[in-house]
């Protein structure tokens, strides 16, 4: 019962959150200024015209209104496909990006050599715009065969994902597989039990609480990976691309530009939901930690 | 041993990225793969050395607004979290939303800012920079602030200490280190998100808009060679947070 | 169990231990140790901090290899014995895996020799009968209390029914009377199975309150000073603790751990204070 009133609490206060943002946002359109200002000899002050911020209300009544004149198709339809399409190639990009991450980890607590010699460059992979490979992995679309398989632009997006993806999983996982306490490994050694024994009975089991981070770490950023590829390559049926449709049209119709971005926002808490699921199932039988 | 590992752990990783080098070297040479797949390392060297103004060009475009987000998003972070810490009210309107915040691609916030500003403006890159770092300096500095050590605050009580000498001396100090590990996220986050903005159209002069016109005009080489460029200011902004860590570290016993 | 008796249980001879020979920070842990266990005995380690008892305990476990000198456990090399399962071993943090229930962190080891759902069933069941823990074999470790996780450890340990038990300091992070309980649990359940035990302790009334034997170890580099023999019979209960010979095996452990501490504190004319 508590952990139901707690969950009730914490979206009354997020709902509460949101509405505040609501206020503050339709409160500049009124005091703002029309035209955009100057604050501090830098033109920082966004214009305040309905044209340039359209009313939050307008926003989500647009949902309901077709997404070209003369379409039968409303705009929450096409978005909401935009956004499925994109959730999908996250997946997919998550899955292998977890595969892989975890299949390095293991070799890396494995072997000391392949540890030393890679996480130097998994740490720095962290720190670079990987994105910045966008382009190049999706115009391998149409382009690359491999024997009969040619490769799908789509999947282009998906590997940026999983490459985004795949780094921060293998380092949570690897931290997770080596922080098995000395006493369990000598008592695993004491049973004689091979490397491979040891790996699935004590330092996967000990590694998860380690690895629900990194999941969640490792979805959005298959999300991020995907959506910047959608929006660097401007690849069909995703989100991204709607992102970018919109906003060219925003001079005539302000509105439509937000209904692709809430589709993007409920894009990434749908996939961090998903492995939020996926996380409380791992960790069914743990002790419970206070919340901080 | 000790310096035998150490060897061991800079020789290793050096050994690994020259068998990666020469194994990609070898692959593109050996299988003759095609440009647009994989440039070979030689000609992606060889492009970087052909174009290093312009790519300095291009990377100050993409670090100043970088760093002009980072710093401001820092200010303002640090002055929020000092709010947070102080009404518990607000940390629990604002940290679910900074939580959240997290599994959200944010940065699609740009094709909003860029219509709100001028299509020529700066500021939709920059302050999608400064929202970014805020999130991750506020949520980090606020638990520097309030998770300090229950005895230390009681051994301050007891000596009847204002809430603002708790600040200075026992809160402030246990915050440093958490602002330090939030830089050396928010560092390389700041640049990744200045280029990423640069995707969603307006003025095409930063690392991200160079990257895509060479390989619309099938400049491969060239277009890696961007890349590098990218990767370089990614890890300078990265060894500068590493860097302003240490300094302040000096003094600790940690 | 074995009918053949003459078989040592543990047989240390002339075991030495050096750890990074010959850098800056070696360490002499053990120095030729003689030791000799016969089945069925129950012999504790004792003495200060750093004196080798967890060293000498993890050879004869083949956890480590000896620098020098032989082990050989229950007829076999202590290698051989590690991977025949010979023996059970329980730590001070009993080491129980918290995303298994309690019966089957017992089955762990059972797994590993590759017995059946069933067999490992049966006897995990058993082992919790044995330490009186019947109804919690489908509780988690982190739902028991100290005393409690011991208990499993030690059924756990016991599980494959190895002739051979060591423990390191297991009762170590319990209260006092928790301890106390568990000493006169560990001795039902040894005399039960017939057991041979090396306990290593810090605490000099466990130490003769369990043993047959009390092996007195020196500060580094671990020598054996003196082994006491403690004829207190084989029914041991709360009687014996108020009993005067079981006073008189502290004393005499004690002492010889004080020829030591004065050996450890060197030229300082303290002996003399301390002699009543």
């Amino acid at each position: 019962m508590k952990f139901v009133r707690r969950i009730a609490y914490r979206t009354f206060m997020f709902l509460l959150t949101l509405v505040l943002l609501v206020g503050i946002w339709e409160l500049y359109k009124k005091v703002g200024p029309q035209d955009g200002g100057m604050l501090f000899g830098a033109r920082v002050l966004p214009r305040a015209n309905d044209t340039a911020m359209p009313h939050v209300s307008t926003m989500f009544s647009r949902y309901g209104r077709p997404e070209v004149r003369g379409s039968d198709k409303e705009i929450w339809q096409v978005v909401l496909s935009g956004a499925w399409f994109s959730l999908r190639l996250s997946l997919v990009g998550f899955f292998l990006g977890t595969t892989v991450g975890i299949g390095l980890a293991v070799l890396m607590a494995r072997f000391t050599t392949v540890r030393r010699g890679l996480l130097p460059y998994l740490v720095m992979s962290q720190t670079v715009p990987l994105i910045a490979l966008a382009p190049l992995v999706v115009s391998w679309g149409g382009k690359l065969e491999i024997g009969s398989f040619v490769w799908p632009r789509w999947l282009s997006a998906s590997i940026l994902g999983t490459f985004l993806a795949f780094f921060p999983v293998a380092v949570g996982t690897l931290r997770g597989l080596t922080s098995s306490p000395l006493a369990a490994v000598e008592l695993m050694s004491s049973y004689a039990a091979s490397w491979r024994q040891t790996l699935f009975k004590l330092r996967f089991p000990a590694a998860v609480p380690f690895m629900v981070p990194a999941l969640k770490l490792g979805a959005s950023g298959a999300v991020v990976g995907v959506v910047v590829a959608e929006i660097s390559t401007g690849l069909k049926g995703g989100i991204g691309r709607l992102i970018i449709e919109y906003a060219r049209e925003a001079t005539g119709d302000p509105a439509k530009v937000f209904t692709a971005v809430f589709g993007a926002a409920a894009l990434g808490l749908t996939m961090s939901g998903l492995v939020a699921f996926f996380d409380l199932y791992l960790m069914r039988n743990r002790p419970r930690e206070t919340s901080t | 041993m000790k310096s035998l590992d150490r060897v061991k752990n800079i020789a290793t990783p050096f050994v690994f990225g020259v068998v990666f080098l020469g194994l990609w070297e070898g692959a593109v040479k050996g299988f003759n793969l095609k440009p647009y797949f994989l440039a070979a390392p030689s000609k992606i060297m060889e492009q970087f050395l052909k174009n290093t103004t312009r790519i300095w060009e291009a990377s100050a475009v993409s670090g100043s607004n970088a760093l002009i987000g980072l710093c401001i998003g820092t200010i303002f972070g640090i002055a929020m979290s000092f709010l947070l810490s102080r009404f518990r009210f607000l940390s629990q309107l604002v940290t679910p939303l900074a939580i959240s915040l997290n599994a959200i691609p944010i940065f699609v916030l740009v094709a909003v800012l860029n219509n709100m500003y001028s299509i020529t403006s700066e500021i939709p890159r920059r302050f999608m920079v400064t929202l970014v770092v805020y999130f991750i300096v506020l949520v980090n500095v606020a638990r520097g602030l309030t998770q300090v050590s229950s005895i230390q605050v009681e051994l301050m009580r007891s000596y009847a200490a204002s809430e603002f000498s708790i600040l200075r001396k026992v809160r402030v100090p246990n915050a440093i280190p958490y602002l330090f590990t939030a830089l050396k996220v928010a560092a390389p986050a700041s640049v990744i998100t200045a280029f990423v903005s640069e995707y969603f159209g307006g003025l095409q002069n930063g690392l991200g808009s160079r990257i895509t016109s060479n390989i619309a005009n099938s400049k491969n080489a060239a277009a890696w060679a961007y890349v590098l460029g990218a990767c370089l200011l990614g890890l300078a902004f990265y060894t500068v947070s590493i860097i302003l860590e240490s300094l302040t570290r000096k003094g600790q016993s940690k | 169990m074995s009918a053949v008796a003459n078989i040592s249980a543990v047989e240390v001879i002339g075991a030495s231990k050096i750890f990074n020979e010959g850098s800056d920070n070696q360490v002499d842990a053990l120095l030729d140790v003689n030791l000799t266990i016969a089945p069925g005995e129950f012999v504790s380690l004792i003495g200060p901090s750093g004196c080798g008892k967890s060293t000498l305990l993890r050879l004869i476990a083949n956890l480590l290899e000896p620098t020098q000198g032989v082990i050989s456990v229950n007829g076999k090399t202590s290698a051989q014995a590690r991977l025949d399962q010979d023996y059970g071993m329980a730590f001070q943090q009993a080491g129980l895996f918290d995303w298994r229930t309690v019966s089957k962190n017992i089955e762990l080891p059972l797994e590993l020799k590759g017995w059946n759902k069933k067999k490992r069933a049966a006897r995990a069941a058993e082992m919790l009968e044995l330490v009186k823990l019947q109804d919690f074999g489908n509780m988690y470790p982190w739902q028991l209390s100290g005393g409690m996780q011991q208990r499993v450890a030690i059924a756990r340990a016991l599980a494959a029914h190895p002739p051979l038990l060591l423990m390191d300091e297991p009762f170590g992070a319990l209260d006092e009377m928790t301890r106390e309980y568990m000493q006169g649990e560990l001795l039902r359940i040894c005399a039960e199975t017939s057991t041979t035990v090396v306990f290593v302790t810090h605490s000099i009334p466990e130490a003769v309150y369990l043993s047959n034997r009390v092996v007195v170890m020196s500060p580094r580099p671990g020598r054996i000073l003196e082994i006491i023999p403690v004829n207190l019979g084989s029914k041991r209960s709360e009687l014996t603790r108020a009993a005067d010979g079981f006073f008189r095996c502290i004393t005499s452990v004690r002492e010889a751990l004080r020829g030591t501490h004065a050996d450890h504190v060197a030229s300082t004319a303290i002996r003399g204070a301390e002699e009543r």
